[in-house]
């Protein structure tokens, strides 16, 4: 198709590139601060915290510039299964992205901890004290955190099958180090 | 013609392995691999009675009562740190008296360690929380001590305590205190110490190495475990409710400086005497509400935080007492229909 992107926005691929350091990060720590005693505990908490914020702002930032700058087609040979699986993992990974650290924040709040980020920035509290909603919301972002690492391992899974596998160009969308949208010499 | 490619096959196990070495990974960040790293689940399960956890309540410290009342700082504090509440004022504060036991039935006469928990305010937003005890100094070293020490307790072999005292001869002291010394017959009679060192930072960025300790403004009177048991299980939160409604009670907060070189790492190890002291401001108690409508129910007091111009030091407990004060938060707020409130319970 004339004139059609073949590639994500350049900033579209650093925000994706850096977020998906920042998301691998977050669940690693995640895990490893819950099960640890160690004085690291306070250490992986406080970067678990500022990460969680920074990723929140960050995803904000991406939603509008896939709102803004869409995203290149898919191949039109893709199996339907796997388009509508490409579709509906990007919907949970946008929501998770967004989700997670709102609902850290809100657990946080509900809890009437102090929510200090960045060494010394504290966030106002987003919900009143509540132990039913502290609950609630713990649950929440405890199973949710299982769920987006395997949503991340089957997104990287597909991104492998179309760059090994199908070698369809879907990869390149995000890989490509180039500042262009567009193959100067396609074909 | 097709290209000289790599087969399906070999692909399908090159993407296999980059997804099982991140699954390896990640389970291996959360422990699952390694049964024996100190976990804070660990900590809270090893502390429950055999009879199991009170449900709805502290993992430890289950027996308390609330209190609020303020600080008033008389400014000494502004030299050892910049937080505002030592700042010359008054600031409003919610604690709470308890027993060092995970039953929150216990009769007061069973327990030997009293604690004091305490979250003070200030205009900033800032929060200091503390949870204190009344022993000079804690039964062990480590996280993993304390851990050690509540499974010989626990454990049905005979040798259990005397090989955990062979492995921790830093156990005596707090033994010696705990056999010898008075029980007292009220928690406004109570010394309550952090034990733990923390970091006070002032506005100069100069730090100083503290403990600090609430000494009772009332006259202790001792009174044997025995004759505490006759005034009934649950005498002490009775006598502060009477006692603070008569008259608020008081506390003198002193900040104690290590010198350079005192084990600052090792709450088992008292500071010689002669340490510096400074008394920064009296904690009055003005009101007492039952735990189980009252705001410190709630509220984790989790020693960590800590208002700006204040942080841990090298004493690993602080840490540990987060994660695990954080793990018996979340148990307790979620089994809070096991602890009713009043207003919710339809036939009290």
């Amino acid at each position: 198709m004339i004139g059609a992107r073949q590639r994500f926005t350049p900033l579209q691929r650093l925000l994706h590139w850096l977020m998906a350091v920042c998301i691998l990060a977050m669940l690693f720590i995640g895990v490893g601060m819950v099960s640890t005693a160690a004085p690291k505990f306070l250490t992986l908490i406080a970067i678990h915290r500022s990460l969680g914020i920074a990723i929140l702002a960050l995803a904000l930032i991406r939603l509008v510039a896939r709102l803004r700058y869409g995203a290149p087609a898919l191949p039109a040979d893709l199996p339907m299964p796997m388009k509508l699986a490409a579709h509906l993992s990007h919907y949970a990974l946008y929501a998770l992205m967004i989700g997670m650290p709102l609902l850290g924040w809100a657990m946080l709040s509900a809890a009437a901890y102090p929510v200090v980020v960045f060494g010394g920035m504290r966030l106002p509290a987003i919900l009143p004290q509540s132990t039913s909603l502290h609950t609630l919301l713990w649950n929440a972002h405890f199973y949710l955190a299982f769920a987006f690492f395997g949503l991340v391992l089957m997104h990287v899974a597909a991104a492998l099958f179309h760059a090994l596998v199908r070698r369809d160009g879907v990869f390149q969308t995000m890989a490509s180090v180039s500042l262009s949208t567009r193959d100067k010499d396609p074909g | 013609m097709t290209e000289p490619r790599r087969s399906v096959l070999g692909s399908l196990i090159v993407i296999a392995v980059v997804i099982g070495a991140g699954a390896v990974a990640f389970a291996y960040t959360a422990g699952w691999l390694s049964p024996q790293r100190l976990t804070p689940t660990m900590l809270v399960d090893s502390l429950a009675p055999s009879a199991g956890p009170s449900l709805g309540h502290r993992r430890n410290h289950a027996k308390g009562i609330c209190f609020t009342g303020e600080f008033d700082a008389n400014g000494a504090g502004s030299e050892l740190s910049k937080a505002q509440v030592f700042v010359r004022g008054q600031y409003p504060v919610l604690g709470r008296f308890n027993l060092a036991t995970p039953d929150a039935g216990a009769p007061d006469a069973t327990v030997r360690v009293r604690g004091l928990g305490i979250r003070i305010a200030t205009p900033d937003g800032q929060e200091w929380r503390s949870a204190m005890i009344d022993p000079p100094v804690f039964a062990v070293s480590t996280p993993q001590g304390f851990y050690e020490l509540q499974m010989a307790l626990k454990s049905k072999d005979a040798n259990a305590m005397k090989d955990f005292v062979a492995s921790h001869p830093e156990f005596l002291p707090f033994v010696d205190w705990a056999m010898h010394a008075p029980w007292t017959d009220s928690y406004a009679e109570d010394r309550f110490n952090s034990l733990d060192s923390f970091v006070f930072v002032n506005d100069t960025g100069e730090e100083h190495v503290v403990r600090w300790s609430l000494l009772p403004a009332a006259q202790p009177v001792s009174i044997s475990p025995d004759d505490l048991a006759k005034r009934g299980p649950d005498y002490l939160e009775q006598e502060i409710a009477k006692r603070v409604a008569g008259a608020p009670q008081r506390w003198t907060l002193v900040v104690t400086i290590a010198n350079p070189g005192d084990p600052t790492a090792d709450p088992t190890k008292a500071w010689p005497a002669d340490r510096r002291t400074v008394a920064v401001g009296t904690l009055v108690v003005q009101q007492i509400e039952a735990e189980r409508d009252g705001p410190c129910r709630d509220i984790n007091f989790d020693p960590t935080v800590l208002p700006t111009g204040m942080r841990t030091s090298d004493d690993p407990f602080p840490a540990a007492r987060s994660a695990a004060y954080m793990k018996s938060y979340d148990l307790r707020t979620s089994e809070a229909g096991d602890y009713p409130r009043t207003a919710t319970d339809a036939n009290p």
